[in-house]
């Protein structure tokens, strides 16, 4: 009897959960038709972003301070493919993709074995070194970046250069991307990486090698975070130093905190809020306040409500409405 | 499958084992030894060292010193995560279970390490409270059901020398029966366990054998067919 009310319970939330998703997809392809692609675009970008830096701090517990790296590795090795080589664009976001994930495979192996904000610290400091590796060396063409990288032909075929076509590939992208975290968090693996974040002596104890899973989540992190760098080029066709400074990192932990850290959602929203804040604000008479504001923000956030948007939300629906 | 013929395989076997958490000596010099299908217990005070004992088994200490022999392996300089994969499963004090993860979850999430553990249906036969809450979060359970949990979990993984570490702990009269009643069913499969016992109640009608532990050494080795005789020592040693 009470099985069955758990199971029937269990099916509703999993229902609801589709549906949301399905809500989401179809806003998404309407979306173009009220808003301006670009802006949207750029938005998708960053939600991947958040998502994927999401998957380090939410799900495995683990403060990256050097997720910008990653995200410009993607941007540089997809602008140098594509220009350089003449690369689909499909392969050279690949490429990048597959860049960021070797890079998030250093990283890892460097960075795994401390904690908390030695962690932190090492991965800060490991992107300021690529950073300033990407002043220097001429491919990524230094204060400049890489300009006018053409959109190209999807599979040599149809052409990305309208803004339509394009939104609806970067849509694809971080419909792609988005299903792998949410494959992750929802498969055995997830629940092993949720419970060393908890618990990692006990997880030792029951014979997991902690510092292989959590390397596996930092990769996998890492490319897509490489993934959603690389759209990003294609998107505005430059690639610059703005995406390897720590000013991104610290961006993409604003976002996360800003929508629900460790809530499937909470990334979106927060990267929603923080791209629209600052598009509209630069356009007005605030535009030089926009650090300001945002620090403000993040401030409330944190002093009112510490679990995010998203988070605040569940919360309250809990308390209300089960 | 019977336990009588394992009797004199040995299971544990720890010699001249000395612990340290950063500078301060716990553990001075423990030797002990476990046969297959036995019930152990390490009796002693609090601060005696009885559950720093089972830590450093699974290497879950600073540092430690000697010979931890697990079914013929030396463990000493294993690193902590291949500890289980010998068939040791570790019961801790303060049961860690995980909040995020349901009952259901948490049964499933330790690794199988050896064939021969218990299915599923087997653990909710062992534990139908389990069952009935398979699907709330671990720690919005009592008690009894989070300890019948952490150790549920063990045995999904067919570890067949079993750690348990203050199992009977602030928990009701009734529940401590079950638990009883469960490792005296263990026992019968022909696990091996070594339990660090408070309640000496509890644990001297199931034990085969008990060690008594003062300020990090073994002072005592009690089989249970001595117990009458050695009851005052035993009371000198535990008594408040």
């Amino acid at each position: 009897m009470t099985t069955q009310v758990l199971n029937s319970r269990v099916n509703k939330t999993m229902n609801k959960t589709k549906l949301s998703f399905l809500i989401l997809l179809l806003v998404g392809l309407v979306a173009p038709f009220a808003i301006y692609p670009v802006f949207l675009m750029k938005l998708l970008c960053f939600a991947l972003f958040a998502c994927a830096f999401n998957l380090m701090l939410g799900y495995g517990g683990l403060l990256s301070f050097g997720h910008a790296a990653f995200l410009a590795t993607g941007g540089y090795i997809t602008g140098h493919t594509i220009m350089q080589w003449g690369l689909t664009p499909e392969l050279g976001v690949l490429a990048g993709t597959l860049c960021s994930a070797g890079m998030g495979f250093i990283f890892g192996k460097l960075a795994i074995r401390r904690q908390g904000i030695y962690f932190a610290m090492i991965t800060l400091a490991l992107s300021q070194l690529v950073f300033f590796l990407y002043v220097q060396t001429p491919f990524t063409g230094g204060e400049n970046g890489l300009q006018g990288i053409p959109r190209g032909e999807l599979f040599g075929l149809f052409s990305l250069e309208g803004n339509l076509p394009m939104y609806y590939f970067v849509l694809a992208v971080f419909v792609i991307g988005f299903a792998v975290i949410y494959r992750t968090i929802h498969s055995p693996f997830g629940q092993i990486l949720k419970a060393i974040r908890e618990n990692e002596p006990r997880a030792v104890s029951l014979g997991y090698d902690v510092d292989k899973f959590k390397l596996v989540a930092f990769v996998i992190s890492a490319a897509l975070a490489g993934l959603a760098g690389s759209t990003k080029s294609l998107v505005f066709q430059l690639a610059s130093l703005t995406d390897a400074h720590w000013h991104m990192s610290g961006e993409v932990i604003l976002m996360t905190l800003l929508g629900g850290v460790g809530t499937i959602f909470g990334p979106i929203v927060g990267a929603a809020t923080v791209v629209t804040l600052q598009n509209y604000l630069s356009q007005g008479p605030l535009a030089s306040w926009v650090p300001v504001i945002l620090g403000l923000i993040f401030v409330i956030c944190v002093l009112l409500f510490r679990s995010g948007i998203v988070g605040e939300i569940q919360k309250f629906m809990k308390k209300n409405f089960n | 499958m019977s336990s009588d013929m394992k009797k004199d395989i040995e299971q544990l076997r720890i010699a001249d084992l000395h612990a340290f958490y950063g500078e301060s000596h716990i553990l001075h010099g423990i030797d002990m030894k476990v046969n297959r299908g036995e019930l152990v217990t390490l009796l002693g005070r609090n601060g005696s060292g009885r559950s720093t004992t089972l830590k450093s088994i699974m290497n879950m200490v600073g540092k430690r010193t000697g010979s931890i022999m697990v079914n013929g392996n030396e463990t000493v300089g294993m690193p902590a995560h291949q500890i289980p994969h010998l068939g040791v499963g570790f019961c801790p004090e303060e049961r860690g279970i995980f909040a995020s993860l349901n009952v259901e979850e948490n049964l499933m999430l330790p690794p199988t390490v050896r064939s021969g553990g218990m299915t599923l249906d087997e653990i909710y036969e062992m534990f139908p409270n389990l069952y009935e809450r398979r699907m709330s979060p671990g720690t919005r359970l009592s008690g009894g059901e989070q300890q019948m949990l952490a150790m549920a979990r063990i045995l999904r993984t067919g570890a067949n020398l079993l750690l348990l570490d203050e199992i009977t702990e602030g928990l009701a009269p009734v529940i401590v029966q079950t638990l009883g009643e469960v490792l005296l069913k263990l026992k019968d499969k022909g696990l091996t366990i070594v339990l660090v016992e408070q309640n000496f109640r509890f644990a001297a009608p199931l034990a085969d054998r008990h060690y008594l532990m003062e300020h990090g050494s073994i002072v005592e080795e009690i089989a249970s067919n001595e117990l009458e005789e050695k009851m005052d020592l035993l009371n000198t040693y535990l008594g408040v």
